[in-house]
């Protein structure tokens, strides 16, 4: 696939000036819900950046005399029942919620990316060696394998990360190796082959820039389901552990317990966790429909 | 096609046989086994006991030939026995499978009958404002996780009826086996639904720009007639391989969906058995989710050919 040039196709789809920010100002028009999505996923990060700031208490400082308190002015989301303050344990989620998003986003992408090129690039018994364990890998839905692999590795924040980015390396992957076997019988390759190029600066400096667009669609896909994914492993117990503010943790199988009576505890993180899938969802949508707009809908 | 079949069998096996084989040993990565565990909560420790209990589970023989055990057993139905009932595995999953297939069903259907309506009108008035409506709409659905969509129910029948509509192996009325299979079931579909209805829209959009749909628009054919007889049906083509992706999207769905109502199905079972560090019935239940994904992926695969005459698996 040909790296899509921005300009001309800012132009075709009549923008006046394609520099700095009214390209930004003419995409946003354009993408109505990417702008939204793209909003959603600021805040969203600028709240993980200054949780300390935003947040009125400490996340974890636990206040028996004020446990499982109404939301009122002291405390906006009120408090669970150990007295923490819900707020704070939110804005302080995000951060947690950010770091196994992007964390795991970014290592099963870079793994990905090097198998894929490897496999796609070498062809052979490599190639044949690396389908078959994606193909294992494949077979099992995202949570399974998660879930498994946290249960092995144990809970904490780095082993989660690890537990949700290997079962995202064969899709990454997939998407890497096609790209580069229709690359590789491109004439720029053979080019490049021609002046004496040594082949891993052919896989690194042409074939793969050239991968770059699909493979950020998908990254932003796959963010909304590392983090919806986390939540889910940290609402069974086998996430991120206590007392970390974790949005799946507060939602854990005792929040049914307080359905009854606390359901501000069962309704904050949830909206949390919502908005932040919500947002990359949107984001990465807009972004399928600018990059590869083939796959326009 | 016999051949195509055979070659699929033969992958599917191979692929399974590599599932198998990294999940034995990925449970028994982590140092310390069931017995550490056991004795750990237990509180003392006795060598000998130690020793005794691991021969009797058999974990004190080399990983090959534990894993070796599994497999032979597996291939004659003996599944092991789960370390924290002591009963045999099969009789612990087997009478679960019912509950989580009825739900799973119920969830498929659910999903469909929503998810192909709404995509289908939502690409016929593309651009639209229902269009865009309902595109937020399977986005959000998307984004809801399905244990919150569970509890938001369990908090709303609490608000309205001031009660938790509570897990019944046998349902007595009608409300009652709503109350057990269909509320979850919609839980879990809502998600899917918003797949399904994402898929049936690019799907029929593609469909829809095709020369075929232009001649029967020239001819005069109604909008509902090109809509629902000409473009729908080769529109439904791809939204039936969903059905293959759906099956592990489900999977997931179903365990956070069971574990807030407390549905004592698989997907549960599956959840607990990883916090018993109960392996034989760990490893028994992920093999029996991977069988499901790939059948199902090489059902869809099967369906496609009968579904479309262009293709044919030939090679």
């Amino acid at each position: 696939m040909a790296a899509i040039d921005f300009d001309v196709e800012l132009r075709r789809a009549g923008a006046h000036a394609t520099g700095g920010w009214r390209r930004v100002l003419f995409l946003a028009q354009r993408h109505v819900l990417g702008a939204a999505g793209l909003t959603i996923m600021t805040v969203f990060v600028l709240t993980a950046i200054f949780a300390d700031f935003i947040a009125r208490y400490d996340p974890l400082s636990v206040d028996a005399a004020h446990a499982l308190a109404r939301p009122s002015l002291a405390h906006w989301m009120g408090t669970d029942s150990f007295g923490r303050d819900v707020f704070s344990r939110i804005i302080h989620g995000a951060r947690i919620s950010l770091a196994v998003g992007l964390g795991s986003t970014a290592l099963g992408g870079s793994i990905g990316v090097i198998v894929g090129l490897t496999s796609g690039y070498l062809a052979g018994w490599v190639d044949l060696v690396f389908q078959r364990v994606s193909d294992v890998l494949q077979a099992l839905p995202l949570l399974v394998l998660a879930l498994v692999m946290t249960a092995a590795l144990g809970p904490s924040l780095p082993n989660v990360i690890l537990a949700i980015a290997i079962p995202l390396i064969p899709t990454v992957a997939r998407v890497t190796r096609a790209n580069t076997l229709a690359l590789r019988e491109q004439p720029f390759v053979e080019a490049a082959k021609s002046i004496g190029m040594s082949e891993v600066r052919i896989a690194l400096r042409h074939v793969l820039p050239n991968t770059l667009a699909p493979l950020i669609v998908l990254a932003t896909a796959q963010l909304g389901s590392t983090i919806l994914t986390e939540a889910s492993l940290s609402f069974l117990g086998l996430g991120i552990p206590e007392p970390y503010p974790s949005w799946g943790r507060m939602l854990s199988e005792s929040a049914a317990e307080y359905v009854r009576t606390a359901p501000w505890l069962v309704i904050f993180p949830g909206i949390a966790i919502s908005l932040a899938v919500f947002g990359a969802n949107l984001f990465g949508d807009a972004l399928r429909d600018i990059l590869d707009p083939r796959q326009r809908g | 096609m016999f051949a195509y079949l055979v070659r699929r069998l033969f992958l599917m096996l191979v692929t399974l046989f590599g599932i198998s084989i990294v999940i034995f040993f990925l449970l028994r990565i982590v140092p310390g086994n069931i017995v550490d565990i056991l004795f750990a909560a237990a509180g003392y420790v006795d060598p000998a006991d130690k020793v005794d209990l691991e021969k009797q589970l058999g974990i004190d023989q080399p990983l090959v030939v534990q894993y070796l055990h599994w497999i032979g057993g597996l291939l004659h139905g003996d599944l092991g026995y789960s370390y924290v009932s002591e009963k045999p595995a099969l009789q612990e999953i087997l009478p679960r499978i019912p509950i989580t297939a009825r739900l799973a069903g119920l969830a498929l259907l659910f999903s469909a009958s929503i998810g192909i309506p709404l995509g289908v009108i939502s690409a016929v008035k593309q651009g639209s404002r229902i269009d865009y409506a309902l595109r937020v709409v399977s986005l959000s659905g998307l984004s809801l996780p399905s244990f919150w969509l569970g509890l938001l129910v369990l908090t709303a029948s609490v608000a309205m009826f001031g009660q938790m509509p509570i897990f019944n192996p046998n349902p007595q009325s009608l409300g009652e086996a709503f109350a057990t299979y269909c509320i979850p079931a919609m839980v879990v579909g809502f998600r899917s639904s918003a797949l399904t209805m994402r898929i049936t829209r690019s799907s029929m959009l593609e469909v829809l720009r095709q020369d075929y749909i232009r001649t029967a628009r020239a001819k005069g054919a109604s909008d509902a007639a090109v809509n629902y007889h000409h473009a729908l049906k080769n529109a439904i083509l791809p939204v039936i391989t969903v059905i293959g992706i759906e099956a592990a999207f489900l999977i997931g769905g179903l365990i956070v969906t069971e574990t807030v109502f407390n549905i004592p199905g698989v997907a549960r079972f599956l959840v607990e058995a990883i916090r018993w560090r109960d392996y034989p019935i760990v490893q028994n239940l992920v093999m029996l989710i991977a069988v499901v994904v790939v059948s199902a992926n090489f059902i869809v695969d099967m369906l496609y050919a009968v579904f479309d005459p262009r293709i044919r698996y030939t090679d």
